[in-house]
């Protein structure tokens, strides 16, 4: 890849990454929202990270096809316990990343 | 802009206690951002990106995993518009971030939010949805921790470029940090028994369409259809629970 077909590829994709997290917002922030969209947006978070995070505990991704018994799952049950007991972002990184750690070490 | 003068230390609002606060809720996202950044710089460097490319790439695109993405797809010998077009899927979910964020951010400025949505990612937005809970929570705040997540990816890509060799793969548990996030921010989204509904069905949708669809629209589809069911059981829910209180 040349010089500047690198620099057109970084500009396409700086516009396709920054105007869906900016069009959303410039325009919803400016208007008033209908209560059940406001409501319906609430639960988004929770969707979203529900939604990454399950295949990563629960499929294989070189097969993509469902695998209960992944060290992801495994360790992901002591570190969501951590995480309802403390409530800690760092404490949780930091807990996770030392039982898979150990898990790959024992495993 | 003073709307939240709180009584107490937290709703300080001189600059210091902005960054300090702002600091104090984005290291773990700084944390998971380091190894990720040096894989990133380690990768796009054995596949011919000078580090200044690299960095030009954090600057301008700052989404991980379509960047990722982005240099395994140029290594395959991609062309320029399939990749632009695969990053445009890959951070499609962020509309539905950006549009949950306006609502604590209705009336800012639109100077201020156009600079605000350069960085948000799928961390920087749960911690900062998370804490707009808190009252004394504002967007100023916010775009601390959105720059400073940005700053740490930028410079652990470049660094990973660099030096990244030198670095040993997988070490310390390093390939867990951003599940280790996710699970923690999924745990302080929850307020209730209808977002563990909400969260339930987004992951058996999202499992899923992992399944049968190829590529990565399961992330938007699990979440509006999650989102969806969730507010559908909303209603009935609350009616039951609230008839059996009263």
């Amino acid at each position: 890849m040349t010089l500047s077909e690198y620099l057109l590829l970084v500009t396409g994709m700086s516009l396709v990454t920054y105007l869906p997290r900016a069009l959303p917002l410039l325009y919803l922030a400016h208007k008033t929202l209908p209560q059940w969209f406001v409501d319906w947006l609430g639960l988004i978070p929770v969707a979203i990270l529900s939604a990454l995070l399950a295949p990563i505990l629960f499929t294989d991704p070189d097969t993509r096809s469902l695998e209960f018994g992944r060290p992801e799952l495994i360790v992901a049950i002591p570190t969501l316990l951590f995480a309802i007991k403390t409530r800690s972002l760092g404490g949780t990184v930091l807990v996770g990343m030392l039982l898979y750690w150990l898990a790959g070490v024992l495993l | 802009m003073h709307t939240k003068t709180g009584h107490h230390e937290n709703g300080r609002n001189d600059t210091a206690t902005i960054i300090r606060q702002g600091a104090g809720a984005a290291w773990p996202i700084c944390l998971g951002y380091l190894p990720i950044g040096l894989a990133f710089g380690v990768l796009a460097r054995q596949n011919g990106l000078e580090w200044w490319a690299v960095g030009l790439m954090s600057v301008l695109v700052f989404a991980g995993s379509a960047q990722f993405i982005a240099v395994a797809m140029m290594a395959s010998g991609a062309a320029v518009p399939a990749i632009i077009a695969t990053t445009f899927f890959v951070n499609l979910r962020h509309t539905l971030m950006s549009s949950a964020l306006a609502v604590h951010l209705a009336g800012i400025r639109r100077w201020f939010l156009a600079l605000f949505a350069y960085g948000i990612t799928d961390e920087s937005f749960a911690v900062n949805m998370s804490r707009f809970r808190e009252d004394h929570w504002d967007h100023r705040r916010a775009l601390t921790v959105n720059h400073l997540s940005n700053a740490t990816w930028i410079a652990a890509t470049i660094i990973g470029a660099l030096a990244g060799s030198l670095v040993p793969q997988g070490a310390f548990g390093i390939d867990y940090a951003l599940t280790g996030m996710f699970i923690c921010l999924l745990v302080i989204q929850i307020y209730g028994v209808i977002y563990i509904l909400t969260a339930v069905a987004a992951a058996s949708v999202s499992v899923a369409w992992y399944m049968i669809v190829p590529g990565d629209s399961y992330i938007v589809g699990a979440a509006i259809m999650g989102a969806t069911i969730g507010y559908i059981l909303k209603k009935p829910l609350e009616r039951c629970f609230s008839g059996r209180r009263s």
